[in-house]
């Protein structure tokens, strides 16, 4: 991977960026509530159709970011920060975006091998073929329980991320909520020089 | 000499095609006039194509009905079938599930499928053109079945029957279009004449 990049977020990045978010939280909500006990057959269906689909957008846009991440570098974490928390925002970022490959793999693992043998017809339009693994009842339990646990794990690491955000924005009250929302800021450890300057 | 030799050929003819008039195999439709009973081993089968090829495959295990054959008129014979989706098998057990779920068959709101023949038509010496009202979900609508003679042995009687139905004119097109919205039929109709 290049050298991290200090100039900021593009707009591609920032618009990547919510959009995965928007993606990841979507299907979570799309997850719990295609697997509701109860919830009637019909609609089921449905939401797993729905979330098979949305889950392939995922995994071509995380696959997107790595591939602007190798091209391009990644951005450097955001002046001010003590070495922990740049090491700590470092392997977060990177372990979230491992977790956004992996997590919708294992997915399209899981509708591979089970045994329904349900097409994938993404929005209905194109049918994507399945990986090349075997079905088995055994291979489906398997990849189900690694897309749920690494599911819970990229939830709990975004709520992390989340949280670290809102602390830096409400109490540190530095830029690293406001340069993801596209917002230059006034960065208050920057050399009296730059005080009053645009980022 | 000439007809010496016309006899001939003649007879030569006649022994070739007469054995096979004799022993057909298959039976005309009128040498089986009577009214039978659906046994237990006829096979109820049918399939939906799915997209990117493949197909779902099932069969029903429990059903009953009856027919008459009018060995003076193939048009006023008549068949009463009923099957119970309940007893819907697929090789896959989730999938048995889901048909008989409200999404599909709604098998304990609707616990038979029905289908009374209107017409019978005959298409050939072993061959017949059912019409017929089928009722499922509590919706009834017109189908029509390609019905073959297969064989005939004493009081028991075989046909084979195929027919496509539309399933979204009985409210169940769940799936479509990953699932096409056509079932096809393939029944092999065991009957015991009464």
């Amino acid at each position: 991977m290049r050298k991290p990049r200090d100039n900021g977020y593009g707009i591609g990045e920032i618009c990547l960026h919510w959009l995965m978010a928007g993606l990841v939280l979507g299907l979570v909500v799309l997850g719990f509530a295609m697997r509701r006990r109860g919830i009637d057959p019909a609609l089921q269906f449905s939401l797993y159709q729905w979330h098979k689909s949305f889950g392939l957008i995922a995994l071509a846009l995380a696959g997107l970011r790595v591939f602007l991440w190798l091209a391009a570098g990644r951005v450097a974490p955001a002046p001010g920060l003590g070495v922990v928390e740049r090491r700590a925002s470092t392997a977060t970022h990177l372990l979230l975006g491992f977790l956004c490959l992996v997590v919708p793999l294992a997915g399209w693992a899981v509708a591979s091998t089970t045994t329904l043998n349900i097409p994938t017809f993404l929005f209905n339009l194109v049918v994507i073929p399945p990986l090349p693994m075997a079905r088995s009842a055994g291979a489906e339990a398997f990849w189900s329980w690694v897309h749920a646990t690494t599911a819970y794990t990229l939830l709990a690491l975004a709520a992390l991320h989340s949280a670290a955000a809102l602390f830096h924005h409400f109490v540190r009250r530095d830029g690293v909520l406001m340069r993801m929302l596209g917002r230059r800021t006034i960065d208050p450890v920057d050399t009296p020089a730059n005080e009053g300057s645009k980022r | 000499m000439r007809y010496a030799t016309l006899a001939l050929a003649g007879l030569t003819l006649g022994q070739i095609l007469l054995p096979q008039a004799v022993f057909s195999k298959t039976p005309e439709l009128s040498q089986a006039a009577g009214t039978y009973n659906i046994t237990g081993t006829s096979q109820i089968r049918f399939w939906v194509d799915q997209v990117g090829g493949g197909s779902i495959n099932g069969r029903f295990t429990k059903f009953s009905g009856r027919f008459r054959i009018d060995g003076r008129s193939i048009g006023a014979s008549s068949i009463s079938f009923t099957l119970y989706p309940q007893s819907v098998a697929t090789a896959e057990g989730r999938m048995e599930d889901f048909l008989r779920s409200s999404a599909v068959f709604h098998a304990d709101a609707y616990p038979t499928v029905t289908f009374r023949s209107t017409a019978v038509r005959q298409t050939g010496d072993d061959t017949a053109v059912v019409d017929g009202m089928l009722t499922a979900r509590g919706i009834t609508h017109r189908e029509q079945f390609s019905v073959r003679l297969q064989g005939l042995k004493g009081n028991a009687i075989a046909f084979n029957v195929t027919g496509n139905v539309y399933r979204s004119r009985y409210r169940m097109d769940v799936g479509t279009p990953i699932y096409l919205n056509v079932v096809k039929f393939d029944m092999d109709i065991r009957g015991v004449r009464q």
